[in-house]
């Protein structure tokens, strides 16, 4: 498996990515420029956490208009697995991957925190090794990750199965006190129709190694393997 | 001291005439006015007074605080690079190197706080990059007035999401600080940000304009009128105009920092350049002059080269701009494309705007005019130096005396569990997640404790087995009530902090937070805190490696504490040892290491219940802390301890507490027989500031004895842990302490929530001598 993690200037989580994937999964990963036109063959493209191109204006906004994003695109409408982590799912969903938005944090502050998360679907490529209603823990950083969309799209996001991971309390409960930055429903991670692309506030790069306090971020990874040909 | 060399600069059309009037509002003295004329030997023009209004500031010159900062010590085997330079660098061996510096930006932060402390942030950053290394972890060391003020809150507030959103854009973890609060920074916050950052030794690059011939370039964003003599502004004391000099704050942009990080790091790989430096306080005058000072080489800098962002600006805007998120390069010849590329892959600008010359002169022009020129580097070497007088006020040495002892204890204080649950709530001591949940301390991946977690931050070093172990420190309280001894704590209790992560504490970076020079007393305890400090340093075999000098911390009510914030950097050889402070197993040996002693004076139970200041600090007993840090790190490397935890603010009573529950969601109880010390009052026992004591949790007493009795530290089993639901209990003999450990997390997790809500609990008394003259 090649992974591909696209380099916005902004980008700070893109070097994390890669070495997860190169030092926790032993797999090939390379950065991608996002001045550059070539995916070098990626199988899978990581959109990372940062502030792709400062965030000024809206996050991930400016992100989509790079030439990267357009095979990004291209590759997506392929069938080609993208995540979208942090800044990533904000960029999937300013590009049109992913429905939705994700709005200043309810408190107006930045949240970094370790949180819990719900598996609700393994009918994507980034859970299917996962099981259904198992609790994950991970780091959040971030300002903007109150997921919002309107009312019929969150039907149709939880009817088609594709809210993939949603704010639990330590029992898995999707209480209010949960929900780190007033996201709908507790949502923190969702995926499109097919289950290729996934996009979640939370960062499963940041939980790999049990130095760091958690490896509950291989799941996603190793679900990737669990589907790739071999 | 005539000058070798005749210097020549015509005065610009429409520049004011110089006037004593315009020399004083340059900050200038009649005597460095004198300095300045005879170096020039002629009327110096607008230009040239700007520029040395400038770099003779305080904050540039260190005029009043070399010759004191000399006698600290700076070297040992493993400084790589000590004071002098962007930052001090130490080998951590195996060919790796660590940079760090700690830089204040209190009187931005004062008038503006978020984009204040945001700057702060950057530009401690650039510091750090500049030297070649990769940054790696923030720390940011803060003090306030009460919180039960409103301007506070929104000081606090405006702070902590300036530094937030600066270093969480840019993706440096802040993993660490300390935060305290107190009503001598009411009108003074002090901000002091430190970067730590990792180098490969061969990598290491400073800031010495070399090579007659070689071009000189700014590079990164454009030049402004924001920050126009900040340096000045922060060499003098605040008053109620501070708020009209809001203009002369920075405005930060930390998107454009990211990218000058990358662009700077692949330069200085790229070996097409021989020096780089952040253009930071007096901006391109002080770097252009200290870069060719270090070199001992002429320079000549053209202000119509630098790109700027507005129409119009003069020279003398353009070298006193302090527009954020610029370097100036010095390159080789001939490889000046080769350093445009790689700014162009960034989106930043590089514009060749000088030259290193052979002439021993520092010259500015304008086009073909001459506007500014200084004769060799005397325009920083000649810059003066003073010896001011110091005095110990009277008032200090009252309070020192004053007999804390006679201090009647509250009715309340019949039960100690008031008083424990008091002083959790207190900020000073309380948790402080509601600042760390605003800063990103994961991002790199390498953070493996991370702030509130133990008594300081432990950063993996990728590819090895070692990890950084990182702390700033300073209870300024004790240095105001004794200079010296309060020096000497403040670098033994971050020593101390480090090692009980696991780590050998290797060397400090500092930021003297104090009031005005000029008056004795405040000189008095510059010179003492930085003596102390040297005495730490040299027992504890922790050279200063570089630091910045804040001074004029005074506002109308008067001065705040004396403030040397103490960075300091330890190293774990495998981290596998990092020690965290909280409790884990139920049934450990609770020992403690040190001992208690009948301490009062300066504590914050002192300051907290009885809003009393007053007192001779903890003594400070160097040779002790040696040995207890010795006998603490065999007992970590040998893996005998849990948990380890220095008894700070609060005394040992709080150290136990937080051990219980600042891990909330693991939290424990303990139970405790402090019966051995029971002829020290009790309050002294428990909440007592008695130096060099550490509580460690371990399945092995016995042996963790053994080795605290070969290395000479009196250890003794005090208790042991037990379940949450035992809930904290102390017995010290005369009296018990009983606490359930929810409520003390509920005391010690909400209180700064709550406050930065509506204000903290009111101090129960309040104590004239606190304010006022002392009793």
């Amino acid at each position: 498996m090649k992974v591909g993690v696209i380099s916005f200037p902004g980008s700070n989580c893109d070097e994390d990515a890669l070495l997860a994937v190169v030092e926790q999964l032993d797999e090939e990963a390379v950065l991608l420029w996002h001045k550059d036109h070539d995916l070098q063959g990626a199988d899978v493209v990581i959109l990372p956490g940062g502030f792709s191109y400062g965030d000024y204006l809206r996050s991930g906004a400016i992100a989509r208009f790079s030439p990267i994003m357009h095979e990004v695109v291209a590759h997506a409408k392929r069938g080609g697995p993208v995540i979208g982590i942090c800044n990533g799912f904000q960029i999937a969903c300013e590009a049109g991957l992913l429905p939705g938005a994700l709005l200043r944090n309810q408190s107006l502050q930045f949240r970094s925190m370790s949180v819990t998360i719900r598996v609700e679907s393994t009918a994507t490529a980034f859970t299917r090794a996962a099981v259904n209603g198992r609790l994950l823990t991970m780091p959040i950083a971030h300002g903007d990750g109150r997921y919002t969309a309107d009312a019929t799209t969150l039907d149709q996001l939880e009817g088609e199965g594709r809210v993939v991971f949603r704010y639990v309390d330590a029992d898995g409960n999707p209480t209010a006190a949960a929900n780190p930055n007033g996201a709908m429903r507790n949502i923190a991670g969702i995926a499109n129709e097919t289950g290729t692309i996934v996009g979640l506030m939370p960062h499963p790069e940041r939980a790999m190694e049990t130095l760091l306090g958690s490896t509950d971020g291989l799941v996603l990874f190793q679900s990737l393997l669990a589907g790739m040909p071999v | 001291m005539a000058s070798p060399v005749t210097t020549g600069a015509t005065p610009r059309p429409g520049d004011p005439t110089i006037t004593p009037a315009l020399v004083a509002e340059h900050g200038l003295t009649n005597d460095e006015y004198d300095r300045l004329v005879t170096m020039l030997d002629r009327t110096p023009t607008f230009t040239e007074l700007g520029i040395i209004s400038a770099l003779w500031s305080e904050h540039c010159s260190y005029k009043h605080s070399r010759p004191v900062l000399r006698t600290l010590p700076t070297k040992a085997p493993w400084v790589l690079q000590g004071p002098g330079e962007n930052a001090g660098v130490i080998s951590i061996g195996d060919g790796l190197a660590v940079a760090f510096k700690i830089e204040s930006h209190n009187h931005p932060s004062a008038v503006e706080p978020y984009q204040g402390a945001a700057t702060g942030v950057g530009g401690i950053l650039r510091d750090v990059f500049t030297m070649g290394a990769r940054p790696i972890a923030m720390l940011n060391s803060l003090r306030f007035g009460s919180l039960d003020t409103p301007r506070v809150r929104y000081l606090v507030a405006g702070v902590v999401k300036g530094i937030g959103d600066y270093g969480n854009c840019v993706g440096i973890p802040t993993v660490a600080g300390d935060v305290m609060f107190d009503p001598a920074y009411e009108g003074n916050p002090l901000v002091n940000a430190m970067c730590v950052g990792v180098l490969k030794e061969e990598e290491l690059i400073r800031a010495k304009a070399e090579g007659v011939g070689n071009p000189v370039i700014a590079v990164g964003a454009r030049t402004g009128r924001d920050g126009i003599h900040g340096a000045s502004f922060a060499s003098e004391d605040l008053s109620e105009e501070s708020e009209a000099k809001r203009p002369r704050v920075q405005v930060g942009d930390p998107f454009t920092e990211k990218l000058l990080l990358e662009a700077s790091l692949e330069l200085i790989r790229s070996g097409h350049i021989v020096a780089i430096q952040d253009m930071g306080a007096a901006g391109l005058t002080s770097s252009s002059a200290e870069m060719a000072e270090r070199g001992d080489v002429g320079v000549t800098i053209d202000t119509k080269k630098v790109p700027v962002r507005e129409t119009g600006m003069t020279p003398y805007e353009i070298l006193l701009s302090e527009s954020q998120e610029r370097m100036l390069v010095v390159a080789k010849q001939g490889h000046e494309e080769e350093v445009r590329t790689i700014l162009f892959k960034w989106d930043l600008t590089a514009e060749v705007i000088g030259e290193v010359i052979a002439e021993p002169v520092y010259r500015v022009t304008e086009g073909d005019q001459v506007v500014a020129e200084f004769p060799g580097t005397r325009l920083v070497t000649d810059c003066p130096q003073y010896h001011p007088e110091a005095r110990e006020s009277p008032e200090a040495v009252a309070r020192r005396a004053r007999d804390v002892h006679a201090i009647a204890p509250l009715p309340s204080e019949a039960d100690p569990a008031w008083t424990l649950e008091r002083l959790l709530m207190a900020p000073t001591i309380a948790s402080k997640h509601w600042i760390h949940r605003q800063y990103d301390s994961t991002v790199r991946t390498n953070t493996v404790i991370g702030p509130g977690q133990a008594d300081a931050a432990v950063i993996r070093i990728r590819g090895t087995k070692k990890a950084l172990a990182l702390k700033t420190d300073c209870n300024g309280r004790y240095v105001f009530l004794d200079p010296r001894v309060g020096g000497r704590i403040a670098v033994a209790e971050a020593a101390r902090n480090v090692a009980c992560t696991g780590a050998t504490p290797r060397a400090i970076t500092n930021c003297l937070n104090f009031g005005n020079p000029k008056k004795p007393e405040v000189f008095f305890q510059f010179r003492e805190a930085v003596y102390g400090m040297g005495d730490a340093c040299r027992a504890l075999e922790t050279p200063v490696t570089g630091g910045n000098v804040s001074l004029y911390n005074e506002n109308p009510h008067g001065a705040i504490y004396p403030t040397p914030v103490i960075g300091m950097v330890g190293v774990l050889e495998d981290v596998a040892h990092a020690t965290r402070l909280n409790f884990t197993t139920a049934g450990d040996a609770i020992v403690l290491f040190g001992e208690n002693t009948d301490e009062l004076g300066g504590s914050e139970y002192l300051a907290w219940i009885h809003g009393v200041v007053a007192g001779a600090p903890p003594a400070c007993d160097l040779e002790r802390e040696k040995r207890l840090i010795d006998a603490l790190l065999e007992s970590i490397r040998s893996g005998l301890v849990r948990s380890a935890h220095d008894c700070s603010e609060g005394g040992i009573a709080v150290a136990i507490a937080e051990s219980c529950m600042a891990d909330r969601a693991k939290a424990t109880g303990a139970s405790i027989d402090l019966g051995a010390w029971n002829a020290l009052p009790a309050r002294a026992l428990l909440f007592g500031e008695a130096q060099g004591r550490v509580v460690i949790s371990t399945p092995e007493a016995d042996q963790v004895l053994a080795i605290a009795k070969q290395h000479g530290i009196p250890a003794r089993v005090i208790g042991a842990v037990t379940a949450a639901s035992d809930g904290l209990r102390i017995t010290t003999g005369a009296t018990t302490l009983t606490m359930a450990t929810a409520r003390m997390a509920e005391a010690y997790h909400e209180a700064l929530p709550r406050a930065m809500q509506q204000g903290a609990a009111e101090p129960v008394a309040h104590d004239p001598a606190h304010i006022g003259v002392s009793a």
